[in-house]
């Protein structure tokens, strides 16, 4: 570091991007607290991130911008969308408050909290004249962003990257342990299925199929029976049962009823 | 524009993923919160590093992320064990630790 401050002004190109990804990750970021579906929330946690990494790259960070992208929105997110599959899309919880005034006292709150933060921030770079002092990364940049981390990354910092490195091992091993379900019960083998399928506990058939293409094109859709009404067992119990919707050109087109064809006359 | 702008919206974000982790009772939700509180500090980090000159920040930055990454990695695995014994991903019910 330079003694004498050298006043680096930020660009108008730096500028648009500023203006263009920082409301961006700014609303992405409300959307993702407020959003019902929490795989929409992923969504907009990942548009967060992929504006975070836009303006990495504005901020001479090309190496975090990359990071950025390929182990936040490639890794992590991927991640909580996996366990969001495995946990179940219906699981995201209702908006209704259990404290009453929980989210007006949180919103006031946090307004505070984020004013607080601010002026603590941004009073420790902000000069009287209401510029910052800010030497720009030109300098240290100047092998290149990569080596300039990488520099530091396996001289000052070789021990704390030699620790991440069994820091990672020890998460990988207690994701492992945490995720392993211990067996409490034998297999239950194909014998052991078709004996109670044939025992009175279910239907030896298969189940039949959804009516997926009898107007609409959901596997919500139930079958018809021959009688007209409607095969529970068709739809899987996870999705949710769609009331069945005669489409408009008649129910003989969907229940399969056979229109006379005309008869050329010879 | 200058610099601090960058801190501004770090801190407008590190307050949404707070309020995030305050309101949200799904606790997927409240850990993509917390996300988004690391990366806010990081933006915070990134800017530091630039203002003055030296790219210990971004180092940083960096190690949070190694971190992040390990953090998602068990908290997601301990979601995962506490919905398979209470089929539930909502930390309301979540409190047998009390008694």
């Amino acid at each position: 570091m330079s003694p004498e401050l050298v006043l680096a002004a930020t660009s108008t190109g730096e500028a648009i991007t500023f203006w263009v990804l920082g409301p961006l990750a700014t609303i992405a970021a409300v959307m993702m607290v407020t959003a019902r579906n929490a795989v929409h929330a992923a969504l907009f946690l990942a548009a967060v991130m992929l504006s975070l990494a836009g303006l990495y790259a504005a901020q001479d960070a090309p190496f975090l911008a990359a990071v950025q992208v390929i182990v936040y929105t490639g890794a992590i997110l991927m991640l909580f969308l996996f366990v969001l599959m495995l946990v179940g899309v219906d699981s995201s919880d209702s908006l209704v408050e259990t404290l009453r005034g929980q989210r007006l006292a949180a919103f006031c709150v946090g307004l505070g909290f984020a004013a607080l933060i601010t002026g603590a921030v941004v009073g420790g770079v902000l000069q009287d004249d209401g510029t910052v002092a800010s030497v720009g990364l030109d300098a240290a940049n100047e092998e290149g962003n990569v080596v300039g981390i990488a520099r530091l990354l396996f001289t000052d910092y070789l021990f704390a990257f030699e620790l991440t490195s069994a820091m990672l091992i020890t998460a990988a091993l207690g994701a492992t342990v945490l995720a392993h379900k211990e067996r409490t019960e034998p297999a239950v083998t194909q014998r052991d299925l078709a004996r109670r399928r044939f025992s009175g506990g279910g239907s030896p058939i298969a189940p039949p199929g959804p009516g997926v293409f009898a107007g609409r094109n959901s596997t919500a859709t139930p079958a018809l029976l021959p009688d007209g009404s409607e095969a529970p067992t068709s739809v899987s119990p996870v999705l949710a049962v769609e009331p069945y919707q005669a489409p408009s050109e008649g129910p003989s087109a969907v229940r399969g009823a056979i229109e006379p064809t005309p008869q050329e006359e010879p | 524009m200058n610099e601090s702008y960058y801190l501004i919206l770090a801190a407008l974000l590190f307050t949404i993923g707070a309020l995030g982790v305050v309101l949200r009772r799904n606790a997927i939700l409240v850990f993509m919160s917390v996300e988004l509180m690391l990366n806010s500090v990081n933006l915070t980090l990134v800017t530091f590093s630039r203002i003055n000159g030296d790219l210990e920040g971004q180092v940083m930055a960096f190690f949070v992320m190694v971190v992040a990454a390990a953090e998602v990695v068990v908290g997601l695995a301990i979601i995962m064990s506490i919905f398979r014994s209470r089929r539930s991903a909502s930390i309301d019910d979540v409190n047998l630790l009390k008694y």
